[in-house]
């Protein structure tokens, strides 16, 4: 094949015009403070930070760094609000989740823009996947908060007490609502610290919450960097650590919490395995390896960052895969046609440039598509490395931005080696329209979750978790309740 | 020479409902709304295909072709006017020096239920009368029980009997149940000799859908990328707002590109989408949504 042969052939000549979403109907403070104990104070120490939109470099708001003290008393708020909280019926503690859960809906395009601006994503899916996501977790757990007897049946569940629950920057949101949804059901009070790059929408939650009027200390909201997560997890009076971000920091918090009686559940990162047979859909394949990569610009630790293509299609799906790139739009995350937004730091821009070098220094075949990037912001265009190995840094380490390694495979036993030859183990993807060999996978691929015809697919009423360093402990569904509950 | 069948791309309903999707989401306003709008003028193939069809009803079809809207500036004509072979030469007249063609319909429609010698009459009886496009069906009953060689010779043969008439095989899609089925039966026109392939009759629901459409602009990439040659793709039947129109070419400029985004590779068979495309047109001039008495019903 020649190299890019179709690039041209087949390449779109209607540009659609900017079809921005309007931001006028937001509600953004210039300055936002702590939420702890059902108030918006200041931090103790007075300290600011700012918040960037990621696509141009501009400033947002200026938001509160916690100290050591401010975490103190978000704690203490937590364990003066956790008996009533606790004690409160079932049926009443479901009937805030609701409320939360309707308000999120309620205000889903504000939620949706702020989401974009904040952090980078595609308003596409802001609007379509992360926001209606947020909301149905709250909406599932709250229908677990008076069922909780029946969730584990003969064992009474008791709650753990205070949570301390540290986000990532991915799906600012989503993963609030991942972490306060089954704690709240279950009856735990909360400490929060979204991440310091996209803490607006927890922020903007933190409003919601105070909204309808759940018992002040039952949710606190702590924003900061690094070490505002660190005064959380040693702080000595937190029963739990849950913890959703690198598997570097996830190895700081098993350390730090060995030796004490806190409970502590981590969603790290992955190198997930996206495996292509040559009896796949291989048109849906192809749809399906951009859905596993570029889905918000690869910064998902589920991604399918590790293709492997059967031999004998290779050439074939990689054609069809170069032609596809040449279609996505990259650029404003508030338009609604783009299809890839901005990268969500300049930290992490660095980190995948970095990435990109080495493998082009390990000898790495690069292809990226002929798009334009604005010249404000931190852009990454979506890339492919071909002819790589298991042995090259690439394909072993996660590099959480739009970058795909293609390997081939000739066998289904080389392929499950293949894919299980790392230390990760949080997502894997199978694409065949046999369905004996579907099943032959999932059970022998390490992998938390694995999808068959499909990748990145998220419900609330499934379990999601790691295996191996990608973490322990289930979110999602009837499983995401039991980290945060205790047996008599 | 039929092709090997057995060794055809597969398809999964799910994963082409989500890219049809994201196509659906696209949004297109403005200067580009506009432009695709107009361009969708110029791909209708402006179709009546009725048994109470008239000699009358066929002329003022042709007129509506031609001056599809006057108050407006820059509409373009339409690509076509599609008729039945009885009003070919009547259609031919009306049009005379407008530059638009004249197809017909052919080979037994909308059933193709007939001896081959029957449609290859009335076939050669269109290309007579001067039709420049024939619309012919293919037999579905022939294809589903197996008969690919039988599908393909007839395809060929007609195509034979077309001489200098651009050949549209319809598949009519509606009938052939699965994708899979539907790139099977593009595969057999492309390789048979079809300039076009088509969905549907509009005698069969459903008609086109985005989905066998999606299928059969990869399966007209795929010929392209194998044997060089372009062929072009007519959805037909249900397409009647401009909103559809548009995803249509949506998703023609994302897959196939700027090569086939004109009349030469791209129609729609439509009869009512023309005045809906003319109303939004207007809409974008004024501002205004107009009653639909303001456009000419022909």
């Amino acid at each position: 094949m020649k190299k890019n042969e179709n690039k041209d052939m087949f390449k779109a000549a209607w540009n659609y015009a900017a079809a921005p979403e309007s931001t006028d109907h937001i509600n953004l403070q210039k300055q936002y403070d702590l939420y702890i104990d059902g108030k918006f104070i200041k931090p103790v120490k007075g300290k600011y930070f700012d918040t960037i939109n990621p696509s141009n470099d501009k400033k947002i708001a200026s938001v509160a760094e916690a100290t050591a003290e401010d975490v103190d008393l978000a704690v203490k708020a937590a364990r003066k609000a956790f008996k009533g909280w606790a004690n409160l019926s079932g049926k009443d503690r479901g009937k805030y989740i609701f409320r939360i859960a309707r308000l999120i809906q309620e205000r889903a395009r504000e939620f949706a823009v702020i989401e974009s601006l904040d952090g980078g994503k595609p308003i596409r899916e802001s609007r379509d996947i992360d926001i209606p996501l947020a909301a149905n977790h709250f909406f599932y757990y709250a229908g677990w908060a008076d069922k909780l007897e029946y969730a584990f049946p003969n064992r009474k569940p008791k709650p753990l007490g205070v949570v301390g629950q540290i986000i990532p920057w991915n799906f600012p949101l989503l993963m609030a609502a991942w972490k306060l949804a089954p704690a709240l059901a279950t009856g735990n009070t909360i400490v929060l610290k979204p991440a310091e790059s996209t803490p607006l929408t927890a922020l903007k939650l933190a409003e919601i919450i105070n909204d309808c009027g759940l018992p002040k200390g039952v949710v606190n909201i702590v924003t900061g960097a690094g070490e505002t997560g660190a005064n959380i997890v040693n702080h000595p009076d937190i029963n739990k650590i849950a913890f959703t971000g690198s598997t570097g920091v996830g190895k700081y918090i098993a350390k730090a919490i060995a030796g004490t009686d806190k409970k502590v559940t981590l969603e790290l990162g992955g190198k997930g395995a996206n495996i292509i047979f040559e009896d796949a859909a291989i048109d849906q394949a192809v749809e399906g390896i951009v859905n596993a990569i570029f889905f918000n610009q690869g910064h998902v630790c589920c991604a399918g960052s590790r293709l492997f293509v059967q031999e004998s299609v290779a050439g074939l799906v990689i054609q069809k895969l170069k032609a596809r790139m040449e279609t996505l739009i990259v650029g404003d995350p508030l338009d609604k046609n783009t299809d890839i937004g901005a990268i969500n730091s300049k930290k992490q821009l660095q980190t995948i440039q970095n990435y990109i070098k080495i493998g082009l220094s390990e000898g790495g075949e690069i292809y990226q598509p002929e798009c334009s990037l604005p010249k404000e912001g931190n852009w990454c265009a979506p890339t492919l490395f071909l002819n790589v190995s298991q042995s090259h840094k690439i394909v072993q380490e996660e590099i959480f931005g739009p970058v795909l390694t293609v390997q081939t495979f000739r066998t289904i036993n080389e392929v499950i080696e293949k894919a299980n030859n790392t230390p990760y183990g949080l997502s894997a993807g199978v694409w065949t329209q046999n369905g004996a060999k579907i099943f032959h996978l999932t059970q022998r691929l390490e992998a938390g979750v694995i999808w068959a015809n499909t990748f990145n697919k998220f419900d609330a009423t499934s379990p999601f978790g790691g295996y191996k360093e990608s973490g322990f402990g289930r979110e999602g569904g009837l499983q995401g309740l039991k980290p945060y509950v205790k047996f008599e | 020479m039929l092709p090997n069948l057995n060794n055809l791309p597969v398809y999964d309903t799910t994963g082409v409902d989500e890219r049809i999707a994201r196509f659906c989401s696209r949004s297109i306003k403005s200067s580009s709304k506009k432009e695709g709008l107009k361009l969708a003028i110029s791909m209708i193939d402006l179709t009546t295909l009725e048994g109470k069809d008239t000699r009358g009803k066929v002329q003022q079809l042709c007129y509506k072709a031609m001056h599809p809207h006057d108050l407006l500036r820059d509409i373009p004509k339409v690509a076509a006017i599609c008729v039945y072979p009885s009003f070919v030469s009547i259609a031919k007249k009306a049009l005379e020096g407008s530059g638009i063609h004249v197809a017909s319909v052919a080979t037994a429609f909308p059933s193709g239920q007939s001896a081959l010698e029957v449609k290859l009459l009335d076939t050669k009886s269109a290309a007579d009368q001067g039709a420049d496009e024939i619309d012919m069906v293919i037999s579905r009953g022939e294809f589903l029980a197996g008969n690919y060689q039988y599908v393909f010779d007839e395809i060929a043969t007609i195509k034979e009997a077309c001489g200098k008439a651009h050949l549209k095989v319809i598949l009519e899609t509606g009938e052939l149940d699965t994708l899979d089925n539907v790139r099977k039966a593009s595969e057999i026109a492309m390789y048979a000799g079809a300039d076009f392939i088509k969905t549907s009759t509009g005698k069969v629901q459903p008609a086109a859908t985005l989905q066998v459409t999606y299928v059969m602009l990869d399966a007209i990439k795929d010929f392209f990328i194998k044997t060089g040659k372009m062929i072009g793709m007519k959805p037909a039947g249900g397409i009647s707002t401009s909103k559809i129109a548009l995803q249509y070419l949506v998703m023609l400029n994302e897959v196939l590109g700027e090569k086939w985004m004109n009349k030469n590779f791209f129609r729609f068979g439509a009869s009512s989408l023309l005045n809906d495309i003319l109303m939004q047109l207007v809409k974008a001039e004024t501002g205004m949504y107009q009653s639909s008495n303001y456009f000419s019903k022909d």
